[in-house]
């Protein structure tokens, strides 16, 4: 597998490759990563099957636990959004949920073995399988951008179409025609910036964790017993960190977006 | 033979830009870090009942202030292992070799 040094950059490149429709260019943009979206969508059904199954034998008096999980964690969520927004949580509650607990998923699919997912879809004749799709610069720009968007459309909504140009173009500085184009570029920025750096955050963490599991899996093969054991060690303290890393950035990413929608909804 | 001298000092410089992306980096983000959980262990033994609350925004800020730093540390792996600096010398090469 990854017994000598020209082996093991194989073995890297050939974990780091997406799956692409076989008819299309590799190279081109427009390919679509086929395993990060069926990934994507498996995850997000089973979270929507699940829940919905709890949902549906909730009872108020002693809760199962299952049921008491689920409302763990939408009360978790739920305090989360109404401390940071203060108007309809309708909408915003659930897509926080969305959010927290699909990000979470995704990531924890990194804890999987490396080998494990592209070996058994090597069975089916599939050549790369990269399991994580949050390790995917397309999933998680498609994620913020949507964001994004959310935070122009409750910017509409809650000032208005008028209001909206006249605050690109008169905060933070001052309503002089002269300080209109630094206000408008200042605003570009800032608004620019927050889907940009919601997404790298994500893809950063999760391409940087995944990219660690190889190398160490690498280091499986790489030599005799020592390495091996070593390998061993290195796999269970950095999976374990890891863990802790998953969490982290599914929570950032929810409450990012939540504090994103609310500061576009009330900065009146 | 020239061209692996120049493979060469590309991959060499590549090298050394990648210990100084993950190395700078991960040197500003610890600090940040320690001087976060300094503050907040000041403010918990200052005010113990609030330390569930602080609890949670610290881990919040944790995530923001690796956030740079890990996003550096994938540009640097991508370098490590795919470097594109290597793949324009390679296809020049070859053009060159192809005349």
């Amino acid at each position: 597998m990854a017994s000598e040094p020209g082996g093991f950059t194989e073995y890297i490149k050939h974990h780091l490759t997406f799956l692409k429709p076989p008819h299309m260019d590799p190279k081109a943009f427009w390919a679509v990563h086929i395993d990060s979206v069926t990934v994507s969508l498996v995850l997000g059904i089973l979270f929507c099957f699940w829940f919905w199954l709890k949902a549906r034998k909730a009872t108020s008096g002693v809760p199962s636990k299952g049921q008491a999980f689920v409302e763990l964690v939408l009360e978790f969520v739920d305090g989360q959004v109404k401390d940071v927004f203060h108007g309809d949580r309708r909408f915003l509650g659930p897509l926080a949920l969305t959010v927290f607990i699909w990000v979470f998923l995704m990531n924890a699919m990194d804890l999987l073995p490396v080998d494990l997912l592209p070996w058994i879809t090597e069975k089916f004749g599939l050549g790369h399988f990269r399991a994580v799709p949050t390790a995917d610069l397309n999933m998680t720009f498609a994620m913020s951008i949507t964001v994004f968007v959310l935070t122009i459309f409750y910017s509409f909504k809650a000032k208005g179409a008028g209001g909206f140009m006249h605050e690109l173009f008169t905060a933070p500085f001052g309503k002089h025609p002269l300080l209109w184009i630094p206000n408008f570029v200042l605003n570009i920025v800032e608004m620019c910036s927050k889907p940009v750096s919601l997404a790298m955050r994500l893809f950063g963490n999760m391409y940087a964790g995944e990219l660690v599991f190889i190398l160490i899996a690498g280091l499986f093969s790489a030599g005799g017993w020592m390495l091996y054991g070593l390998g061993l060690i290195g796999y269970t303290v950095w999976g374990i960190f890891h863990i802790l890393i998953i969490s982290i950035q599914a929570f950032i990413f929810m409450v990012l977006t939540v504090v994103y929608i609310s500061m576009a909804h009330d900065h009146h | 033979m020239e061209l692996i001298a120049h493979l060469a000092q590309v991959q060499s410089l590549t090298a050394i830009a990648i210990g100084l992306i993950i190395g700078l980096g991960a040197l500003g983000a610890c600090i940040g870090i320690g001087i976060m959980g300094s503050k907040f262990l000041e403010a918990a033994a200052r005010q113990p009942e609030l330390v569930p609350l602080l609890q949670g925004r610290m881990f919040l800020l944790a995530g923001l202030i690796d956030a740079a730093f890990l996003i550096g540390v994938a540009l640097a792996m991508y370098f490590a292992v795919g470097n594109p600096l290597i793949t324009v010398l390679q296809s020049a090469a070859s053009s060159a070799a192809g005349h």
